[in-house]
């Protein structure tokens, strides 16, 4: 069990991007956050492996404060806690099946690591990662030849060789399109049930957020603003996380008309398809 | 309507680069006059440039008929000691370069690491490889040993300041995940720097092999060992054929190396 008590992160620029969070994320829950742009999603997440360290409050994971931990120790401790990112960040120059052993680097010494002489239990559970992600015929591939997808896929196997009891997942679709998003966040929440994982995901995408994640939390500048289940999100708690907006419309606003005319711009058609492409963004 | 058509025919030019018009034709008028007078001050002699013809013109002429053989041998062993001497120190830099690179990279090592790395580069660059020559040619005597020890510390601060300028701009989300799995710093090193900056490595390593084959043709002239040192002893005893032979090959292997080098550069991208 994962718990997060009155956590804060100020950057040396001054910036409060978490303002005493408290949150607990007991075993096998799915957790998505969402929230506008700088709210401190990445922050809270990388504040709980410290890649970002905490100016005060503590994150106990399973009975030990992670905040506290010297160096050794964190290391120990980040094995158990796997992450996956928006943009992939698999080593590009490597191969596959190299990103996906770099998940037991923590298990293994360096010239090891260097030599790339993995334990062979840890290679045939690689292999079967990988043939679970459904990548399994092209372990030898550079990262930089995969598609999107693909990438995000072996992220996944990558974060799950750690044999995480905890899995942080920033941003896994933003870069990615419609169908294939809701593939990656049905794999892992596949997987996450499967190991019995805590996964926290950070999700621009509310509705896929809603259809994956059994509890929503909201961020806005760095406070909870609100902690349920995805079916209470009604417009109102997202005009309280995001700001005002009408939630509701599936078009262009009513007044639109209006608004050109006051800004002196004329019906010219090549307005036209920009403003069907409003209209598609906002029905997804 | 009525403020649409204010928001046309309103002038627009970029800005210009300094602000204060003073300051910018101040500055422009204060190049103009320092040129004049830099000019001015140069003592430009024309007879002696003229007696100065005559010279490169016997020197050029030579040039038309070089002389590779009278003393091919000493061009041989001459030329074969220089590419030595090349070979050698860019390995021998190269490894002293790479834990340098890495300290001096900012987002990789503590602040006083950072600190003590950039001093040596900084130390290795200040000064030209001839002057470093000089230095050890007084400190080991003449010969090939003080052009190697020199291409070594040129090679060095050259190797590392390119790594570290290139580590400081490897894609730091790629650190972040090798970190985030439990890594110790070095196999975060091993995994997630030395596959984003290899390629520029070996790029490098080529790189240097092409500067420190013509910089040990110069370290010569300061008695460093190498071609240099043949070709100095040729035109003190105004033995241009041979002189100019030896600059031909010069050119030659420079050409060749240089060429060879952008292949294998150009492969390994």
């Amino acid at each position: 069990m994962l718990r997060i008590d009155s956590l804060s992160k100020r950057y040396p620029t001054g910036d409060m991007a978490l303002k005493g969070v408290t949150l607990e994320v007991p075993d096998g829950q799915v957790m998505a956050l969402i929230g506008p742009s700088g709210a401190g999603k990445s922050t809270l997440l990388r504040c709980i492996n410290r890649l970002v360290e905490p100016t005060s409050g503590s994150i106990w994971l399973n009975g030990i404060d992670l905040t506290r931990l010297n160096t050794r120790e964190l290391r120990q401790a980040r094995r158990k806690i796997g992450m996956i990112f928006q943009e992939y960040a698999l080593v590009e120059r490597l191969t596959v099946m190299e990103n996906v052993l770099a998940g037991q680097l923590g298990y293994v010494n360096f010239w090891q690591s260097w030599f790339r002489k993995f334990p062979q239990a840890t290679i045939d559970e690689a292999f079967r990662l990988l043939d679970r992600v459904g990548l399994s015929d092209f372990p030898d591939k550079r990262a930089d030849a995969l598609s999107g997808g693909q990438r995000q896929r072996v992220g996944i196997a990558r974060a799950l060789l750690q044999n995480p009891e905890l899995l942080l997942v920033d941003e896994p679709t933003a870069s990615l399109d419609p169908k294939t998003s809701r593939q990656i966040m049905r794999l892992i929440n596949e997987l996450a049930s499967e190991r019995g994982l805590s996964v926290i995901i950070s999700i621009h995408d509310v509705p896929l957020a809603q259809m994956f994640a059994q509890r929503i939390v909201g961020l806005r500048f760095g406070e909870v603003v609100y902690d349920g289940p995805p079916n209470r999100l009604t417009p109102s708690v997202l005009n309280e996380i995001y700001g005002e907006e009408d939630w509701n419309a599936s078009g262009p606003a009513q007044d639109s008309e209006e608004k050109r005319s006051r800004l002196g711009w004329s019906s010219h058609p090549l307005r036209d398809p920009l403003q069907k492409s409003v209209e598609v963004n906002r029905s997804q | 309507m009525a403020q649409a058509t204010t928001l046309s025919g309103r002038q627009w030019s970029p800005p210009p680069l300094i602000k204060n018009p003073w300051v910018r034709w101040g500055l422009i008028l204060g190049a103009v006059i320092y040129l004049i007078f830099a000019l001015s001050t140069l003592n430009f002699d024309p007879a002696r440039v003229a007696r100065g013809m005559q010279r490169s013109g016997r020197l050029l002429l030579a040039f038309l008929h070089p002389d590779f053989t009278t003393r091919g041998n000493l061009i041989f062993t001459g030329m074969l000691e220089s590419v030595t001497m090349a070979a050698i120190s860019t390995v021998a830099g190269f490894i002293v370069a790479v834990p340098v690179g890495f300290g001096a990279a900012r987002n990789l090592v503590p602040m006083p690491v950072y600190l003590v790395c950039r001093g040596l580069i900084a130390l290795s660059r200040t000064f030209q490889e001839v002057i470093i020559a000089i230095l050890f040619v007084v400190m080991f005597g003449f010969g090939p040993f003080a052009g190697v020890l020199t291409l070594i510390f040129g090679s060095l601060g050259f190797f590392s300041k390119l790594l570290a300028e290139d580590i400081e701009e490897i894609d730091a989300v790629q650190v972040e995940a090798i970190r985030s799995t439990g890594a110790s710093w070095l196999q975060m090193v091993s995994y997630a720097v030395v596959p984003q900056v290899l390629p520029r490595m070996i790029g490098l390593t080529l790189y240097r092999f092409d500067i420190n084959i013509r910089e040990a043709a110069v370290l010569g002239i300061v008695g460093a060992g190498g071609i240099g040192s043949t070709l100095n002893t040729s035109l003190r005893r105004y033995d241009y054929d041979t002189a100019s032979a030896i600059i031909l090959v010069i050119i030659a292997l420079v050409m060749v190396v240089e060429l060879s080098s952008g292949w294998i550069r150009k492969r390994v991208q």
